[in-house]
């Protein structure tokens, strides 16, 4: 196993799709069923292939397995790919929703199949690259690359509004890059190395950390997105398509917390102890501030959206809470609000393709003629509220008591998003699901297709598993987190032992 | 294995009647469903004499792990079982009620279309309730505490095409949340005080947990609770009452009581099952389950009293004047619910769960007769066009005045002779008054003056549903009609439930067999007297209950047979007063000024000031505006801002490789 180069399989498996779609013609009805074929092979075929990483994982090793290093150059830089722990399972969530993504575009995007999944399959290999990088400068391209198909994806299939959309994006994402390209470059200067396992071990001076964090910060903060950078995402998300919903929410948002574990907190331990407050206030002014504005929504898919950046405040939180639970409950929640979050998006598009529109005012009473979609979207609905039983409690539960170890009043403010997820998440399904089918326009909807059923029954599975059974996850995450927490730590006493020498 | 066959056959019955309900028929899910409740309900009192009524050693917890489930630093939770006494007499409750209620229901939602659905909630709902009453830890115990609010919310807008109703699901939710906000910070805390939430670990180690007295150590700060430097002391009182506000809200307690009333909207079963007999009491259950560190914090158990104390008497106020039916035994309910919180507060908590237990009984019958009632005229509620029932449903009548009696806490001070009210209710309050708590003369004053009411409007509603002259529309009097015995069974076993359970059982929950029958699962601690001194309170003291309720029976008889002119007469007098009550005390008008109208108005606000005015004209609009200008100055290139990005990034990584190759020959 260790001399067959796993990841770089997976990562550009979906190029030999793009390979094979370049030769497609996708306007001819059967040429978009090859397109559509194709693509949902590649997906698969990439999914199951991924899962050997997750099979071959030993999960007693908390360092980086499955190693591939090659020298690019000569220049010090090198392609070095790895997983551990804490990015294995990401990999493994992006690949699982790809096929979910073809599926929801089969009949819901019309023109321009053959490049729409060029896109898709291209969004993979970079997202995929992100994860398995231990490279800073590739993990760099990769990050920066994801935004290309994405933007492309909203501004070509998105709705009316997508160029202010996808402009939005690209600028909000612009300052961020710009910034953690410098940050880079400091951390070559003075570390000599891009190498993520050296630099995990080099121990920034403090004052250098300082900067370092806050450039790193103002990447990630962005993707995340945490308040008050997260205006690009109701908008991003209204006019992206079902399938570029899912992939950012499920995917694009967990690179701002993944980034924030395995640089922020790993590399910059003292400026991420020095910052925790003001992480700690913006999560909760996140949660709180986005939860209200998610309530008065009159789109179902923005409600959706502050949601998510709602949801993302207790990620950041748990993060920088820096102890077990908060780390673990963390990682949980991105998993889980990846499936999660997914599917609500996946919800919203199956009535969307019926009806062409996302005003909540356009619909009610919808559980009498589709029985079988207030169910799942019930169930989703639960996991958002954070119901114990689903897996969107685990990571909320985690977080909280992380946090409350850490600053009560923290844990109070944020124990509050309990009440309004609630109220928001009830408030739309009452609206759009329950009440008298009275509106014409809605008589004639069809209850879930067999494809539909196809795409959101797993998901329900999933949600209800990991809610009951999250064991499978924490067996593979607990052993890097463990070690994180016990650098943090050492770090921390480090720098206090010395400030006592000093005085 | 018996105890896995108790909570997992509700859980088989809903999965059967769910996924299945609509290809096997409503027939199927009925039995189905009823006949594994049937078998749950068989075993629980077979557990039951096992546990509770065994004698001798050896019985202590029983702890039975199915499966793992969060393990994560030092916090380790098993989905796993725990029986003991309380959780025994749950058991007993839970399955006998759920069962009753399930056969019951296949009369009453005869004509409903939508009738395995309903079934599947009902077995959801007791699965929940079972997994809350067997947990083994406090997170378990949260999983049912939501799992049967969701089962509640479903169940209260299972009439979905009634705005009404699904406003009140709602209400129940998330009413029920603000107090989960405050049981997850408990629990929280919890787990920062004891290391565990592990009833086992933390039951263990609270023995041991305040420091002895002019110990050193003893007013070291151990939590910085919401600013404040808590020593052990304190903290754990912090703690209690984090964990309590879950208690309130799960059972509607003074503040988060709102939710109940409306919860009425749901099919009359639920009410019985749900929202009398079992679910609200799960905050009775987990302050007695919690004792061991309740009994550390006086002053918690004060806060437990005062609301209690409230209560009772609030709701009894309330439920006075409503001429709902259902209303007025849903008040009833949160005004008995008050007087077990009353009993918990003054460290008498087998009198808290004896009352529990027996008002499970009558409270479900009341509520099953109630539903006879609006079964018989055809869904009237209101009990303004009722009246003259009792020569036309005979054996509803019976039940329900029974249910009134033991409500009313019928009996002779003194003797073993009265109905189960009787012996669950005069206990509490003579408990209340030999308490030693600083609120012990304010409760035991609220309670008898609750207990007046209590008779006042119980008997009200008895006079106004089966005597007098009839005041239904000559049609409905027409089509009045006696319940089909498989709605009569269920009153006649609770009528039974309703008439023994104080008598057969007061021994065991708070007298002498106490320490035998408990075998600790109730933990005192060696300063709680309670137990001996309310047997020493004054003979007026234990006659007063008794005083009370033949004085709300004579009233009641007064205004609503005698002369049934007065209570109009005094609701014209007295108008302001009449409103207060009418309305509620306004608390939801308060609560919808507070909370709803100023978190919407507070949420319009952030969007279309905050995200839209501030954020987005000063940030990327403002760039992009600023962009813009000077593209069109500077540069006017036709291409679209992909390419602008593209070769923004192929520059970047150009440069960060040419910077690189040049750093590495250095």
């Amino acid at each position: 196993m260790t001399d067959w180069p796993i990841l770089s399989a997976v990562t550009f498996l979906p190029l030999v799709g793009v390979v094979l779609l370049l030769f497609m013609q996708g306007d001819t009805a059967h040429g978009r069923r090859n397109v559509l074929n194709i693509s949902l092979g590649v997906t698969v075929a990439t999914f199951i292939l991924s899962l050997f990483i997750w099979i071959g994982f030993d999960k007693a090793n908390p360092g980086f397995q499955m190693v591939e290093k090659h020298n690019w150059l000569n220049t010090g830089i090198s392609y070095h790919l790895g997983v551990d722990g804490i990015s294995m399972l990401f990999v493994i969530l992006t690949t699982f929703l790809m096929p979910f993504c073809v599926l929801a575009s089969w009949e819901a995007v019309e023109k321009r199949i053959k490049e729409y999944m060029i896109a898709f399959l291209l969004l993979e290999v970079v997202m995929v690259g992100v994860f398995v990088s231990l490279d800073v400068v590739l993990f760099y391209v990769f990050f920066e690359a994801t935004l290309i198909p994405m933007f492309v994806i909203i501004g070509v299939w998105g709705g009316k509004d997508r160029v202010y959309a996808s402009y939005k994006f690209f600028l909000y994402t612009l300052l961020g890059s710009v910034l953690m390209m410098l940050a880079i470059m400091a951390m070559y200067w003075q570390a000599g190395t891009t190498d993520i396992t050296e630099l995990l071990k080099f121990g920034f001076p403090a004052g250098m950390q300082t900067w370092l964090w806050l450039a790193c910060f103002a990447a990630f903060a962005v993707k995340m997105p945490m308040w008050p950078v997260h205006t690009w995402l109701p908008d991003a998300h209204v006019q992206a398509p079902t399938a570029g919903s899912v992939i950012l929410a499920g995917v694009m948002l967990k690179l701002g917390g993944y980034g924030f574990i395995r640089f922020s907190l790993s590399m910059f331990p003292l400026a991420s102890e020095h910052f925790a407050p003001f992480v700690f206030t913006l999560s909760v002014l996140a949660i709180i501030y986005t939860s209200l504005v998610a309530m008065m929504q009159e789109d179902i898919k923005k409600l959706i959206a502050y949601s998510s950046v709602a949801h993302m405040g207790y990620v950041t939180m748990g993060i920088f809470a820096a102890n077990a639970q908060g780390l673990q409950g963390a990682i949980f929640q991105m998993l889980s609000h990846g499936i999660v979050s997914g599917a609500l998006f996946l919800c919203v598009g199956v009535v969307y393709d019926r009806l062409h529109t996302r005003e909540i005012a356009a619909y009610g009473g919808l559980v009498n003629n589709m029985p079988k979609y207030a169910v799942a979207f019930m169930i989703f609905t639960m996991a958002n509220v954070g119901l114990p039983g689903t897996s969107g409690f685990i990571g909320e539960f985690l977080t909280i008591v992380g946090i409350f170890r850490v600053n009560t009043w923290v844990a109070l403010f944020a124990a509050t998003g309990v009440i309004l997820s609630a109220s928001y998440a009830l408030w739309l399904y009452r609206r759009v699901i329950f009440g008298a089918l009275e509106k014409d326009s809605l008589k004639g909807l069809l209850d879930l297709s067999s494809r539909e059923k196809l795409i959101l029954y797993p998901l329900v599975a999933l949600t209800i598993f990991f809610g009951v059974y999250p064991a499978p996850v924490f067996d593979v995450t607990t052993a890097s987190v463990d070690l994180l927490i016990n650098n943090y730590s050492a770090a921390l006493q480090a720098a206090q032992k010395l400030a006592l020498a000093v005085h | 294995m018996i105890y896995k066959a108790i909570v997992f056959l509700p859980l088989i019955g809903f999965l059967i009647a769910g996924l299945f309900g609509r290809s096997i028929g409503a027939k199927a899910s009925e039995y189905v469903t009823s006949g594994l409740m049937v078998i749950a309900a068989v075993l629980s009192w077979i557990v039951f004499f096992n546990v509770a009524l065994a004698h001798g050693e050896g019985h202590e917890v029983i702890r039975v792990s199915v499966l793992r489930w969060i393990q994560v630093g030092g916090l380790d939770l098993d989905w796993a079982f725990r029986v003991d006494t309380l959780t025994a007499i749950m058991f007993v409750v839970v399955n006998t009620v759920s069962t009753l209620v399930h056969i019951y229901s296949i009369g009453y939602m005869h004509h409903d279309p939508h009738r395995p659905r309903f079934f599947a909630y009902l077995s959801l709902f007791t699965f929940a309730m079972l997994m809350l009453i067997t947990s083994d830890n406090l997170a378990q115990m949260f999983f049912g505490w939501e799992g049967v609010g969701l089962a509640s919310y479903l169940l209260i807008g299972f009439w979905f095409k009634k705005p009404s109703a699904s406003a009140a699901a709602m209400k129940a939710f998330i009413v029920n949340r603000v107090g989960d906000f405050g049981f997850v910070l408990g629990i929280s805390g919890v787990f920062v005080l004891f290391g565990s939430i592990n009833f086992e670990t933390i039951f263990a180690s609270a023995a041991t947990y305040l420091p002895a007295e002019g110990a050193a150590d003893a007013h070291n700060a151990v939590i910085n609770l919401f600013g404040m430097q808590l020593d052990k002391a304190h903290a754990i009182t912090g703690v209690c009452l984090l964990l309590f506000m879950g208690a309130m809200g799960k059972s509607a307690q003074f503040l988060l009581h709102t939710w109940l009333p409306d919860a009425m909207e749901g099919p009359t079963p639920v009410s019985a099952l749900i929202h009398a007999a079992t679910m609200v009491t799960a905050g009775v259950f987990l302050v007695a389950r919690m004792s061991p560190i309740f009994e550390l914090s006086p002053d918690a158990l004060t806060f437990v009293t005062l609301i209690g104390a409230i209560t009772a008497f609030f709701a009894a106020t309330v439920g006075l004047v409503q001429n709902d039916i259902k209303r007025v035994i849903a008040y009833s309910t949160c005004s008995q619910l008050g007087y077990m919180f009353v009993a918990l507060g003054v460290g008498a908590y087998g009198a808290a769960v004896f009352h529990l237990f027996t008002h499970a009984f009558f409270k479900a019958l009341l509520f099953l007769g109630a539903g006879s009632v609006i079964h018989a005229v055809d869904g009237e509620q209101d009990m303004r066009y009722m009246g003259g029932l009792r020569k036309h449903i005979p054996y509803t009548f019976w039940a329900m005045t029974i249910g009134t009696l033991a409500l009313t806490g019928v009996g002779i001070p003194g003797t073993m002779i009265g109905f189960a009210g009787f012996f669950s209710k005069d206990v509490i309050i003579e408990s209340a008054y030999a308490s030693h708590s600083i609120l012990s003369g304010f409760a035991y004053t609220l309670l008898v003056v609750a207990a007046l009411f209590t008779s006042f409007y119980s008997w009200r509603l008895a006079f106004l549903t089966f005597f007098g002259k009839p005041r239904a529309s000559h049609e409905v009097m027409h089509h009045v009609h006696e319940s089909p015995m498989v709605m009569l069974f269920p009153l006649a076993v609770l009528t039974v439930g309703a008439v023994l359970a104080g008598v057969l059982f007061e021994g065991r929950f708070f007298g002498e067999e106490y320490q035998e029958f408990w075998k600790g699962a109730l933990f005192t601690s060696e300063h709680n007297e309670i137990l001996h001194e309310f047997h020493h309170v004054p003979v007026l003291v234990s006659w007063s209950p008794f005083i009370a309720m033949v004085l709300g029976f004579v009233t009641a008889w007064f205004m609503y047979i005698k002369s049934p002119e007065t209570p109009k007469r005094l609701a014209e007098q007295h108008r302001v007063l009449y409103q207060f009550l009418l309305n509620k005390w306004y608390f939801d008008e308060l609560y919808d000024f507070l909370f709803v109208r100023s978190a919407k108005a507070l949420g319009r606000f952030l969007w279309k000031k905050g995200d839209v005015a501030v954020i987005d004209t000063y940030g990327p609009n403002g760039i992009a505006a600023r962009v813009v200008d000077i593209t069109r100055g500077v540069v006017r290139l036709q291409s679209g801002y992909l390419y602008h990005y593209a070769f923004a990034m192929l520059i970047g990584i150009a440069a960060l490789v040419t910077w690189m190759m040049l750093g590495s020959s250095f």
